[in-house]
C-alpha cells in the first residue's frame, strides 16, 4: 500500500520559503508526496505546517523556491490554479458554508450549469462577459445531487440522512466527511487535510481516518497535518517533521516510533536543522 | 498498511441510497414540521402577521379591507418592494445598504428633471420615458458600483460607506431639485406608471400564468428528480399547493377587477395595477437569479462563509460589487415608482421612513440581518406588511408620534423573530 518512492513525486516543493513581516514562517523547505501514499506533516504550533499547505494551495505565493507537479514546475497563484492541477485542500476550519446544503457545498465554486460534467478539477475557463452569462444559466441541480450522492457512497460516507440538509445540521464527523468528499469530487490527485480529526470524538475520528486511507487506496497523494501521533501512526506511510519553519526530517512510518517523532518535533536533532547547525 | 481499512470491506449501507424511494405526503409534512421546529420559519410568521394586521385595522376601520383600499396598499408597497429586492441581496451577503433611500431619490429626480428639461430645452427634446428610465437606472447602478468598489477596494464596512452615501446622495438630490422645491412630472407614461391599471382580462391572465408557471416548474422538477432516483416532492403536495395558489390567485384577480369607483356615477375603475405586474415579474426574475444560478449560489455562499467561498474559488469581491450594483439598480426602479406615485419629486424625496421601511420589509419578510438566510419574496411579503400598517394608520388618522412608535415596534418584532429563529437553529445544531 505504501507509495513507490522510486518514481517522480506527484507533488514536490523545492526549497520554498515564506515570511510574514519579520516572521520567517518557512525556510527552504523540501517536501514531497507520491501517488497512493499518506504523508503526515507534523510539528509544534507555529512550525509552518499551515503556511506550507496554503502556499501549495495558492492562498498566497512562496517568497522563493519552486513547486513541481508530476515533475514539472508549476506556478500556483490562486486556489483556482491549484484546483486546476488537481490539488484540493480540506482546511482546519472546514471551509464549508453552514447555510448551504451538502450538495451546494460540495460543488461550491464549480457548479454545473450546462449538464456537462467537467472531466478534471479544472474550473470554468470561459472569460469575461461570456463567463458572466454562464453564471446566469440555470444550475443542473439533479446532476450535481446524483454525483454528490454517488461520491459519498463510493467513500462509504454512510451516516448522512440527506444531502439536502444545510451542513450546519451535521455532526463534526459528517461535516469533515463532506469536506473530504468535496475534495475528491474533482478527480483530484493530491488531497491535503489540515487537522482533519482535531475536533472529533473517537468514533468520528475513526470514520475520518478510514476515509483518509481510502483516498490513498484510490491512488491519490494524501497529506495530513495532525497533532495526534496515534492517528498519524495509524494512517500515514511517511512522516515529515517541521520545526520553526525548517524541515527536520522525514521518517518512514514502518521504521520509526512515536518517541523518535516526538523527539524530532521538540528539541532533539538540532544538528539536522539547516541553518541551525554549528 | 491496511489494518485501518478492514472495516470498509463490509457491504456499504447508505442512508442516501434509500432516498430513491418516493416521499409520502406524511413524510413531506413531517420534514416541514421539523424544519419549523428547528427555527426555519419561512413565511409562516408573516402570514400570521398579515392576518393579525387585517383583523386589527378592519375592526378599527371598515374601509381597510375594501377593494379600493387593498389596491391602494398594493400601489403603496410597490416602491418598498422594488427597493427591498435589492436590499435582500445585500442583506444576504451580511452587508447593509443605508444609501438605498436617497439613491432611489437620485433615480426619481434624474427622471423628473430630464423629462422636464426635455420640454424646455430643444437640445434635449430626444428625451422620452423609454430612454430616460434606462439613463436614470444606469446612474443609480453606477452609484451602486461606486459603493461596492469603495467597500471592496479599501476594505471598508458597507455600513460606513453607505452611511456616507446616505448623506452625500441626499445632498445631490437637494442640489438638483434646487430652490423650486418640487419637480412635477408631465410625461404621461412615467406619471401614470404607478396608477395605470390593466384591462380586467389581463389580471386573470397574468396571475393565472404565474400560478401555472410555478406549478409547472414544481411538476417538471419533481418528475426529473424521480427519474434520477432522487427524493421528490410528492404529487399530492404539489396538487394541494396548486389548489391553494389557484384559490388565492383567483381571489386576488377578482379583487383587482371589482369596480372600486367611489360612487355609482363616477367612471368605473377596475383592473390589476401595472405596477403589481411589474413587481411580480421582478420577483420571478430575481428569484430565478438567486436560487437557480451560480451568481445566486455565490451570494448565499459569501453570506454564509466568506472565507469558504473565497477558498472555493469564488471571486468574493466581484460578487459584492455586483450585489451593490443590483441594489443601486433596484433603488433606481423603486425611486421612479415612488416619483410616479407622487407625480413629482420634491426635496424630501428618499427621506423620511423610506430606508427604514425598505430594510424592515426585507427583514419582516424573513431575510436575516446576519447574512446567508433569506429569499427575494421576503421583500414583497414584508413590503405588504409595512404598507398595510402605514395605510391602516393613515386610515385611523393616528398622529405621527404614534405612527413612528408602531412602525418601530413592527421592525423590532421582526428582528426579534429573526434572532429567535437563529438561536433556535443554533440550539438544534445549526450554524
Ligand atoms: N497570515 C499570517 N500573518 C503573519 N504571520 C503568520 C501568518 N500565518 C502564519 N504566520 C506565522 O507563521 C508561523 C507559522 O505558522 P503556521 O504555518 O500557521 O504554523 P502551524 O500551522 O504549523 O501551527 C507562525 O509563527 C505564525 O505566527
Ligand atoms: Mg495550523
Amino acid at each position: 500500500m505504501s507509495g513507490n518512492y522510486s518514481g517522480t513525486p506527484l507533488l514536490e516543493t523545492k526549497s520554498v520559503s515564506k515570511h510574514f513581516g519579520a516572521v520567517q514562517a518557512l525556510t527552504r523547505v523540501d517536501f514531497d508526496v507520491f501517488p497512493g501514499e499518506v504523508v503526515a506533516l507534523v510539528g509544534d504550533n507555529g512550525a509552518g505546517k499551515s503556511t506550507l499547505i496554503k502556499g501549495i494551495a495558492g492562498i498566497y505565493g512562496f517568497d522563493e523556491g519552486e513547486v513541481l507537479f508530476d515533475g514539472r514546475r508549476v506556478h500556483i497563484h490562486n486556489p483556482r490554479d491549484a484546483a486546476a492541477l488537481g490539488i484540493e485542500v480540506v482546511y482546519q476550519d472546514l471551509a464549508l458554508a453552514d447555510n448551504l446544503d451538502v450538495v451546494a457545498n460540495m460543488f461550491l465554486g464549480r457548479e454545473w450549469n450546462d449538464g456537462v460534467a467537467p472531466t478534471t478539477g479544472a474550473t470554468d475557463s470561459a472569460r469575461g462577459a461570456f463567463r458572466l452569462l454562464r453564471n446566469l444559466l440555470p444550475l443542473t441541480e439533479i446532476e450535481m445531487e446524483k454525483r454528490a450522492v454517488s461520491t459519498l457512497n463510493e467513500l462509504a460516507v454512510t451516516t448522512l440522512r440527506s444531502v439536502r440538509l444545510p451542513v450546519a445540521a451535521l455532526s463534526g464527523g459528517q461535516r469533515q466527511s463532506v469536506a473530504i468528499a468535496k475534495a475528491v469530487l474533482w478527480n483530484s490527485r493530491v488531497v491535503i487535510l489540515d487537522e482533519p480529526t482535531a475536533a472529533l470524538g473517537v468514533a468520528q475520528t475513526r470514520q475520518v481516518l478510514n476515509l483518509v486511507r481510502r483516498l490513498a487506496e484510490r491512488g491519490l497523494g494524501v497529506v495530513v497535518i495532525s497533532h495526534n501521533l496515534h492517528d498519524i501512526f495509524e494512517v500515514a506511510d511517511r512522516i515529515t517533521v517541521l520545526r520553526l519553519g525548517h524541515k527536520v526530517t522525514t521518517f518512514l512510518r514502518k521504521e520509526t516510533d512515536q518517541k523518535e517523532v516526538v523527539h524530532a518535533i521538540t528539541a532533539g536533532k538540532l544538528g539536522t536543522v539547516p541553518g541551525m547547525s554549528s | 498498511m491496511s489494518n485501518s481499512t478492514q472495516e470498509t470491506e463490509s457491504p456499504v449501507q447508505s442512508a442516501l441510497l434509500d432516498s430513491t424511494t418516493m416521499q409520502t405526503p406524511q413524510q413531506y409534512i413531517g420534514s416541514y414540521w421539523m424544519r419549523l421546529r428547528s427555527g426555519e420559519l419561512g413565511s409562516l410568521p408573516i402570514i400570521l402577521g398579515l392576518v393579525l394586521i387585517a383583523l386589527i385595522f378592519q375592526s378599527a376601520n371598515q374601509n381597510f379591507l375594501t377593494p379600493r383600499n387593498l389596491v391602494n396598499i398594493v400601489v403603496q408597497m410597490a416602491g418598498f418592494a422594488v427597493i427591498g429586492y435589492g436590499m435582500v441581496f445585500v442583506l444576504l451577503l451580511g452587508e447593509i445598504d443605508l444609501s438605498a433611500g436617497y439613491v432611489s431619490a437620485v433615480g426619481g429626480v434624474t427622471t423628473a428633471i430630464l423629462l422636464r428639461d426635455s420640454l424646455m430645452n430643444p437640445a434635449l427634446s430626444w428625451i422620452d420615458w423609454w430612454n430616460v428610465i434606462p439613463i436614470a437606472l444606469a446612474i443609480t447602478t453606477a452609484i451602486g458600483f461606486l459603493h461596492g468598489f469603495l467597500i471592496t477596494f479599501f476594505q471598508l464596512p458597507s455600513f460606513i460607506v453607505t452611511l456616507a452615501g446616505l448623506l452625500a446622495w441626499n445632498g445631490v438630490v437637494l442640489l438638483i431639485v434646487g430652490d423650486g422645491g418640487t419637480v412635477n412630472i408631465q410625461n404621461p407614461v412615467v406619471r401614470n406608471l404607478a396608477s395605470e391599471v390593466l384591462p380586467p382580462i389581463w389580471g386573470w391572465i397574468i396571475i393565472g400564468a404565474f400560478v401555472l408557471l410555478v406549478t409547472l416548474l414544481e411538476v417538471t422538477t419533481a418528475r426529473a428528480r424521480q427519474k434520477a432516483g432522487l427524493r421528490a416532492k410528492p404529487p399530492t403536495i404539489i396538487v394541494a399547493q396548486f389548489a391553494l395558489m389557484s384559490v388565492a390567485g383567483a381571489f386576488i384577480a377578482y379583487l383587482f377587477n371589482i369596480n372600486r369607483a367611489l360612487n355609482e356615477t363616477a367612471p368605473p375603475q377596475a383592473g390589476m395595477p401595472v405596477i403589481a405586474a411589474i413587481m411580480l415579474l421582478l420577483l420571478l426574475l430575481l428569484t430565478f437569479i438567486l436560487e437557480r444560478t451560480r451568481f445566486g449560489r455565490y451570494v448565499y455562499a459569501v453570506g454564509g462563509n466568506k472565507e469558504a467561498a473565497r477558498r472555493a474559488g469564488v471571486n468574493v469581491e466581484r460578487i459584492r460589487v455586483l450585489v451593490f450594483m443590483l441594489s443601486g439598480l433596484m433603488a433606481g426602479m423603486g425611486g421612479i415608482v415612488l416619483a410616479s406615485r407622487l407625480k413629482s419629486v420634491a426635496t424630501d424625496a428618499g427621506g423620511g421612513n423610506l430606508l427604514l421601511y425598505v430594510i424592515a420589509a426585507a427583514v419582516i419578510g424573513g431575510t436575516s440581518l446576519f447574512g446567508g438566510r433569506g429569499k427575494v419574496v421576503s421583500a414583497v411579503l414584508g413590503a405588504l406588511v409595512v404598507a398595510s400598517v402605514e395605510n391602516g394608520m393613515g386610515l385611523l388618522n393616528l398622529s405621527s408620534g404614534i405612527k413612528f412608535i408602531i412602525t418601530g415596534l413592527v421592525l423590532l418584532a421582526a428582528v426579534v423573530i429573526d434572532a429567535l429563529s437563529r438561536r433556535q437553529q443554533q440550539a438544534s445544531g445549526r450554524r
